[in-house]
């Protein structure tokens, strides 16, 4: 059956890219741009790996990816929150440190293996033919990411709290004026994409890969934050777009199991060249590009007496 | 307690050029804490670090070989951040120059070195500019977000060199390592001195700051470049050309960085190889910022950078540090130089629990 091992690795490959993008959608929609996704979750990647070698324990390692990447998180919330800091600059300097520290921390690490995430297994429904395993016998990280989606769209949509950091990103003087902490608002919402960065980055380290690289996260992280353009800042496509580069990124592997005579090379471009022409489709259409873009994205935000 | 920012009336120029040094000192603080955490006695730390590069004439004349691709870099992302464009794909168009220029060098490597060496030169300047030219039309044509075109860019450029050093360029007498044939003497940068590395292309970079130091100030295009990135409305208003100005400054930003790619594989590499760049390309950005955009600090701003990458070394030599180090000091210095920069635009004061309450009686 070929259908099912290609179904497989697309959700493997698409799972980081939903949840990193998914979080940069909270932290843009409440008027901040981090573009530090990359070194949130190398960070993520490399805590959460040398937390499971040593404690064993795979559980404690996602937890440590998270808190790594809510670590990195309020360091650049602290800068550009707190300091007015440049967004774009912060966040290239949040993806050197990233890179630079997680090659220490890592170091000691390279080489080693684990044998991955537990899967979940239903007895009977995860035998079923084709879709049981992709349906059934995922780890809980897949499953998570579809949660946070869904909770991310009803939060931002359904809530008081949703509409306020909506707010903060379209007219953060109009949100100050009525009384909502923008700044707090918006150094939440980092954290949170924080925390997303550094699930994704312990994903990459725990299941799709479950060892560590240096520079494994190999671009995801930029790749992500085109994702949230492509869903024009909205929960569900990011999922949609996910699954797409996803699919992208698998053509690769399979592209030279059926050896196609293509240069891994151009396999391992593909992803690159996609995001580059996806951006192009969406930014040419003006009005589509325009519709939900937060009003005040990187804009920094001083509370004037 | 808690921070905060009232804004000037003007940006302060003392705080301009008073930033860059504070930012220094807040990274070597930083620097002796993490030695003293990782068990390292901190003054040995900064001292094996920061200073004993200068001991030796080789180490100096390694500091300038490598400061000139980060200068020659940063002069052309000066040019875009001042008009606002983010080119961060200079690592991409310098493997570009890199690869244009390897092609003539591997292909006229019998040819006189007066006319191989100034083609490479040259096509390594058309390589970086094309590779730039890519999202620079992208950008003015289809308004699509350079900062991610750029970078994607820089991993495509990475894997077409991976591809050619692989596949077509691999030297056949290699013994199968994915390495070009090393460079002839008419294809390989002259070296200055007898005993070192240093080699023609520290004077390019030199040559460079001073045509930057005399032209930005002087000339229209400088101008225009300044006006698009602080008043884009002015610019329009006043006829310049905004997407003229956006392909001009990228496409110069990627012909230097094309420039620096082949004058380090030319002057220092002599071969291709699947890596030929410690990530000059993103260390540029930070010397860019550190030089305040300014050729003459772009200058200062690299030797600095480069004394990152040297101390690096001897870091890992003498003291056992992962290279990976040097790159955890330049985060840590952009980081303090975005936080010290806030100084120029805001007064910052530490407002107690108090005042705060005080405050929010009267409103």
């Amino acid at each position: 059956m070929w259908l099912e091992p290609i179904l497989m690795t697309i959700i493997v490959a698409s799972t980081p890219l939903m949840l990193a993008a998914i979080g940069e959608l909270v932290v843009e929609r409440s008027g901040v741009l981090n573009l530090g996704i990359e070194g949130m979750m190398i960070m993520g990647a490399v805590c959460a790996f040398a937390v499971a070698m040593t404690t064993d324990n795979g559980f404690f390692g996602v937890v440590a990816g998270m808190l790594a990447g809510m670590a990195m998180a309020a360091i650049f919330g602290s800068l550009v929150l707190g300091l007015a800091t440049n967004q774009v600059a912060t966040g290239l300097a949040l993806t050197l440190f990233g890179l630079g520290l997680s090659g220490v921390i890592g170091e000691s690490y390279v080489g080693e293996s684990r044998s991955g995430l537990p899967r979940l297994d239903i007895p009977g429904l995860s035998d079923l033919p084709v879709i049981g395993r992709v349906l059934f016998g995922q780890d809980a990280l897949v499953y998570l990411s579809f949660a946070i989606v869904a909770g991310v769209a009803f939060f931002l949509y359904r809530t008081r709290a949703g509409l306020a950091l909506r707010a903060c990103g379209d007219n953060h003087d109009s949100a100050h004026s009525i009384g909502y902490p923008v700044l707090r608002i918006r150094f939440l919402a980092v954290l949170f994409g924080g925390a997303c960065a550094g699930l994704a980055g312990a994903f990459m380290s725990l299941s799709y890969t479950p060892l560590w690289i240096k520079e494994m996260t190999a671009g995801r992280g930029w790749i992500a934050l085109a994702l949230v353009v492509f869903a024009s800042w909205m929960p569900w496509r990011v999922a949609l777009g996910a699954y797409l580069f996803g699919a992208i990124t698998i053509l690769q592997f399979h592209g030279q199991a059926w050896g196609l005579g293509i240069p891994a090379q151009v396999m391992t471009a593909l992803p690159y060249l996609a995001t580059i022409v996806v951006l192009v489709i969406i930014s040419s259409e003006r009005a589509r590009a325009r519709a939900n873009t937060p009003l005040c994205l990187g804009k920094p935000f001083v509370a004037e007496r | 307690m808690r921070l905060e920012l009232e804004r000037r009336p003007e940006q302060s120029r003392l705080m301009l050029f008073l930033s860059p040094v504070m930012a220094i000192a807040i990274t070597v603080l930083v620097g002796a804490l993490v030695f003293a955490v990782a068990g390292i006695n901190p003054l040995r730390g900064l001292y094996v670090y920061f200073l004993s590069p200068f001991e030796r004439m080789w180490s100096i004349q390694e500091l300038m070989v490598k400061a000139a691709p980060l200068i020659i870099i940063a002069l052309g992302l000066a040019l875009c951040f001042q008009a606002s464009v983010w080119n961060i794909g200079a690592e991409g168009q310098y493997t570009l120059g890199a690869i244009f220029g390897g092609y003539i060098a591997l292909t006229f490597a019998d040819g006189p070195a007066y006319v191989v060496l100034p083609a490479m030169m040259l096509a390594g300047m058309v390589g970086g500019l094309l590779w730039a030219g890519i999202p620079a039309v992208l950008k003015t044509v289809f308004r699509a977000n350079e900062i991610l075109t750029s970078l994607m860019l820089t991993y495509v450029a990475l894997l077409v060199l991976d591809y050619l050093v692989r596949g077509p360029w691999r030297d056949p007498m290699g013994f199968a390592f994915p390495e070009t044939a090393i460079f002839t003497a008419a294809a390989t940068l002259p070296e200055l001195t007898a005993d070192g590395r240093l080699h023609l292309g520290v004077v390019f970079a030199l040559a460079l700051v001073v045509v930057f130091a005399l032209a930005l100030p002087t000339t229209l295009r400088g101008f225009e470049i300044r006006v698009a990135g602080n008043a884009p409305k002015a610019a329009r208003f006043a006829g310049f050309g905004l997407s003229a100005t956006i392909l001009f400054v990228f496409l110069a930003s990627g012909a230097l960085a094309g420039l620096a790619g082949i004058a380090e594989v030319s002057g220092t590499v002599h071969q291709l190889l699947p890596t030929i760049s410690p990530g000059y390309g993103f260390t540029a950005i930070i010397v860019a910022f550190l030089g305040r955009l300014n050729p003459v600090g772009i200058l200062v701003a690299g030797l600095v950078l480069s004394l990152s990458y040297i101390g690096g070394e001897l870091a890992q030599m003498r003291l056992g540090l992962p290279l990976d180090v040097a790159m955890v000091f330049q985060g840590i210095l952009l980081f303090s130089l975005l936080a010290c920069d806030t100084l120029i635009y805001y007064r910052v004061r530490l407002v107690g629990r108090q005042r705060v309450a005080e405050r929010g009686d009267v409103a």
